[in-house]
């Protein structure tokens, strides 16, 4: 009766809109227990494979299977095992902290929902907080709480994007350890983010964007901002030998 | 596509060719004289453009529970013809209505349910043009919903105007005038199909265009 | 099943709850429609006396506009936040947050009738209570056959662009039968002696477009809200 899944595999996944393709054949492939960082400039697709990774976009071409299932045929039972967290972050500003997390919980149909509120909110160190509304908090306020809300049903694969904007180095770095934290639990956690020093130790795979395409990323050592910047310059200059 | 172009080509052109004569050896009508003639142009029309209400929402439905490409282009050139037949059928009716009656408009059920047709029509296609990306689907909802309404907007109409009663758009048709009818039904039902497949042959190259743009990305 | 109106319990109980804090589209939408009446009745009552059925058909004008008006707004606030998005992620079934939305709207709309109708009553000397019955049923039916296409397409224009004017575009021409049903039913009642029959007719149509409406809104919401 319980759904789940190991591995998350892309195939080939391609989309477009209308002229325009985001995304150019994406394969890869993440197991339980891993944060996979997808790296790349604005407009290289990240946001659109996310999308398309939480269910929410169907891919034009290609298929992503978590475990044996895809998302067509999984359906429901697959959205309660994703977690996102988006650029902007699904909470009511008119609500408390405490009725947002809650209407969530009640919506995914969860047992015990005070309970895990609770807990959500001693996790996001807002439990002195929780009967205020959301309109009145700091943008790290907020964020902590949208990833709380996102973790609140306990996902096998959460997806989030860009979550280190706006995050003071405290409430960075506390995200780095509740990330590894999940991650030791089993999570399979896909980070879009721009921030290559805050990743820096965090991830355990590397996925650059350019363009809608996968590039290829040297596993030579050096630091995360060097292998970025020579898988960059790499197809960069493949691009501008020309079309073979 | 050539195969089939051709021969719808020639039967449309002969059809209208010879309708204008079909219609003038029909016998005249009794109280109308001239004008009633109009009916043979106003009537296939308004057929024609429930018709093309009925495929354009039938082509909807596929594409919103298939997910069928093909059946958007369909429902896309069924739209835009109920639009061109019932502009036909709104012109020709007032037309006929302003000679026969003396006025331009008086709310008679099938004009006005005609009208409401059409504008249900015009939305979708202004919702294909100024939607923006994916409003597809929500054009393909209109349709869907335009094409349930029918019943309840003819019944709505019909019984709207029951507390003002006047004379009926539809009249008895003489033997001879019968024939005349059908032929203008089929030169009509001639032209839809040919102008349908153009316009759906029209879409399906567009199509093809921006998969080429896909593809010569790569 | 018991999911389903959880789920779509949830959600409108979310909704009522954010609006009540600022009660802002509450205050102007009502305000609106109020509006509308005076606007109308300036421009169809003359030396006193409205023309005959201005009362029905002043009624349902102001309740399309303000449903128009309320269901924009509302929709405006879900695209604000994206948390529409949020909704389509959970693993519950599409339809019911389409019925949660929907009550939400239903919600709205009755506290706007329930200032309309004793406006009405007093503006046009109408007979409100004459068949309160029946009044109740013709607006309760017109409402939802309003709002159920009405609550669809809003969701739908969320992500697409001139959202504001394509909302009427769209959902006037659907819901013409609605408004003549409606007007025509309430001014059967409105008659020196009410024409309970004429109403019964015209609240039975109205029955069968809730019934095939919703059924379709119901049908098409996921695959619509989903790419």
């Amino acid at each position: 009766m319980a759904f789940d899944f190991e591995r998350l595999v892309v195939e080939d996944v391609s989309r477009h809109f209308g002229r325009r393709r985001a995304l150019n054949r994406v394969s890869l492939t993440c197991g339980a227990g891993t944060i996979l960082g997808l790296l790349g400039p604005n407009g290289a697709g990240k946001s659109t494979l996310l999308a398309i990774l939480s269910t929410l976009l169907a891919p034009t071409s290609g298929r992503v299977r978590y475990g044996e299932h895809e998302a067509r045929t999984a359906g429901a039972r697959l959205r309660a095992r994703l977690g996102l967290l988006g650029h902007d972050l699904y909470l009511y500003p008119e609500l408390t902290a405490r009725e947002n997390l809650t209407f969530f919980a009640r919506l995914y149909g969860l047992d015990r929902p005070h309970e895990r509120v609770e807990r959500a909110l001693a996790h996001a160190s807002l439990s002195d907080r929780g009967a205020d509304q959301v309109s009145g908090f700091s943008r790290g306020m907020r964020q902590r709480l949208a990833l709380e809300r996102a973790l609140l049903h306990g996902p096998r694969l959460l997806l989030l994007d860009e979550p280190f904007t706006g995050l003071d180095d405290a409430s960075g770095h506390a995200l780095l350890a509740r990330l590894r934290g999940l991650r030791d639990e089993g999570a399979i956690i896909i980070v879009a983010t721009h921030d290559l020093d805050l990743a820096e130790g965090l991830l355990d795979q590397v996925a650059v964007l350019r363009e809608g395409r996968l590039l290829s990323v040297p596993s030579s050592s050096g630091s995360l901002r060097e292998r970025y910047r020579e898988t960059v310059a790499a197809a960069q200059a493949a691009q501008d030998r020309g079309p073979r | 596509m050539a195969r089939v172009f051709l021969p719808l080509v020639l039967v449309a052109m002969a059809l209208f060719a010879a309708a204008p004569l079909v219609v003038a050896n029909a016998p005249p009508e009794q109280t109308m004289g001239l004008v009633q003639k109009i009916f043979y142009y106003h009537v296939p029309s308004a057929m024609l453009m429930f018709v093309s209400a009925f495929v354009c929402g039938i082509a909807s439905a596929v594409f919103l529970f298939r997910r069928s490409a093909a059946a958007d282009r369909v429902a896309l050139a069924a739209g835009e013809l109920v639009v061109l037949f019932g502009a036909i059928v709104l012109v020709t009716g007032p037309l006929w209505a302003r000679k026969a009656w003396g006025v331009w408009w008086e709310w008679d059920a099938r004009l006005t349910s005609s009208l409401l047709l059409w504008m249900i029509f015009l939305a979708y296609l202004l919702v294909r043009r100024f939607g923006g990306p994916g409003s597809e689907k929500l054009a393909g909802a209109m349709a869907l919903f335009g094409m349930a309404n029918v019943p309840f907007v003819y019944v709505s109409v019909n019984y709207w105007r029951t507390l003002h009663p006047k004379t009926s758009v539809v009249m008895t048709l003489a033997p001879g005038m019968r024939a005349a009818f059908w032929f203008c039904v089929a030169a009509f039902a001639a032209l839809y199909v040919l102008l349908l497949t153009l316009r759906k042959r029209l879409e399906d190259r567009q199509a093809e265009v921006e998969q080429l743009y896909l593809a010569a990305e790569d | 099943m018991r999911q389903f109106l959880r789920v779509a319990w949830v959600v409108m109980r979310k909704d009522l709850t954010v609006e009540m804090r600022s009660r802002e589209i509450v205050y102007t939408t009502v305000f609106f429609a109020a509006s509308c009446v005076l606007v109308f009745a300036f421009a169809l009552v003359r030396e006193g006396r409205p023309l005959e059925d201005a009362a029905a058909g002043i009624l349902w004008i102001s309740i399309a506009f303000a449903g128009t008006l309320g269901l924009g707004r509302t929709f405006e606030r879900e695209r604000h936040t994206e948390t529409l998005r949020a909704l389509m992620l959970a693993p519950s079934d599409r339809p019911a947050i389409y019925v949660g939305k929907l009550l939400g709207i239903l919600a709205l709309m009755a506290i706007v009738e329930a200032v309309l109708v004793p406006m009405i009553g007093l503006l046009f000397h109408a007979p409100v209570l004459a068949r309160p019955l029946w009044l109740v049923a013709l607006l309760g039916l017109g409402t939802l056959g309003f709002a159920s296409v009405g609550t669809l397409f809003a969701a739908m224009l969320v992500r697409a662009r001139s959202r504001d004017v394509l909302l009427p575009v769209l959902l006037y021409p659907i819901t013409i039968p609605v408004i003549i049903a409606g007007v025509r039913g309430t001014a059967a009642l409105f008659q020196a002696t009410p024409d309970e029959p004429m109403a019964r007719f015209w609240a039975a149509l109205l029955v069968f477009f809730d019934v095939v409406f919703v059924t379709l809104s119901l049908w098409t919401f996921e695959p619509l809200m989903t790419e």
